[in-house]
């Protein structure tokens, strides 16, 4: 919708939603090029954008165990959607099968919903006076709540939230939630600590002198 | 033309990232650190994108009718809501806000 009013043709809107399949990158890239910026730069931008996919792709792959060959097809699904579905999954059976539907599901209406769009841009008109736009931010708390188990988790969602917003502002769009990532290995470190000082056994010993390389690992992957 | 490139940089870079969190070795993946680590990695990008989706409009900071959407979202979830029922509190809330004129 947004991209067929603002230049591209019905059939590279379609190839957009059909193979790049990852929203954000799609509406950045949009974006970027309706602004008259240099393609390269918008793909750029794009790609910042759809870098956590791996970091779901990591999560993923331990999940579902899914066999090698089957990996390449897999891949273009792994997404925010399917992936917080899948976790939510109690069995590896039924992660599996969250996956699948929800990535053929969301790959079907999004194409449709892409295709539709693009035919009757003006015709929907403004989604936004529906509410429409809050659907999305409420479907990843309704995911993200049952993971918030522990202090931990709670800790990198709450650090999460402040490094996603406050360098919204300073940081190009999909950087800031790159950052935001790092506050999984900086909880993690911290509670590698605090364990340190609460045992002083062998294993402790292990944990402590394992911690510390995750802030280092962990940022050579951001970038 | 150039937007077709445009379009094959941004397919190919993304797909390959996707399939590079897929193809990294399960080995790698037994150490409890890294297991750890790639099961807190969701929750921070979730919900660093809960609070963009909420908050961001372009690269600023707002407070509009999503916040209060969204804080319906949350107060369904704590009274154990079922998720469509959730995402449809988010949605009326917000709605009612802004015909409302917030």
């Amino acid at each position: 919708m947004t991209s067929a009013g603002s230049g591209l043709s019905l059939l590279q809107t379609c190839a957009l939603s059909l193979l790049v399949f990852t929203g954000a990158s799609q509406f950045a890239l949009v974006g970027a090029l309706a602004a008259g910026g240099n393609p390269l730069t918008a793909a750029a931008g794009a790609f910042f954008l759809g870098v956590r996919n791996a970091f779901y792709g990591l999560r993923l792959s331990q999940l579902l165990a899914l066999p090698r060959a089957v990996r390449p097809f897999a891949a273009q699904w792994v997404i925010d959607e399917t992936t917080a579905v899948s976790l939510a999954q109690p069995t590896r059976r039924a992660a599996r099968l969250g996956f699948a539907v929800t990535g053929l599901s969301l790959y079907i209406l999004w194409n449709l919903t892409t295709l539709l769009g693009a035919l009757g841009a003006k015709a929907i008109g403004d989604t936004d006076a529906w509410g429409l736009d809050a659907a999305g931010p409420a479907v990843f708390l309704a995911l993200l709540a049952p993971m918030l188990k522990t202090t931990v988790e709670r800790a990198v969602a709450g650090l999460a939230v402040v490094l996603g917003l406050g360098l919204l502002p300073v940081l190009p769009a999909g950087v800031p939630v790159l950052v935001a990532a790092l506050a999984a290995p900086v909880a993690l470190f911290a509670e590698g600590r605090r364990a340190g000082r609460t045992r002083d056994d062998v294993s402790t010993e292990r944990s402590r002198t394992a911690a510390p390389d995750t802030p280092d690992d962990a940022p050579e992957e951001a970038r | 033309m150039n937007t077709w490139i445009a379009i094959g940089a941004t397919a190919l870079g993304c797909y390959a990232v996707k399939l590079a969190g897929l193809l990294v070795p399960a080995g790698a993946l037994e150490r409890p650190l890294v297991k750890r680590l790639a099961a807190l990695l969701p929750v921070a990008l979730l919900a660093a994108l809960t609070a963009q989706q909420t908050f961001a409009h372009g690269n600023a900071l707002v407070l509009d009718a999503r916040a209060a959407g969204l804080a319906a979202a949350a107060v369904a979830l704590v009274l154990r809501a079922p998720f469509l029922l959730v995402v449809a509190a988010a949605v009326l809330v917000t709605a009612g806000v802004r015909a409302m004129g917030g």
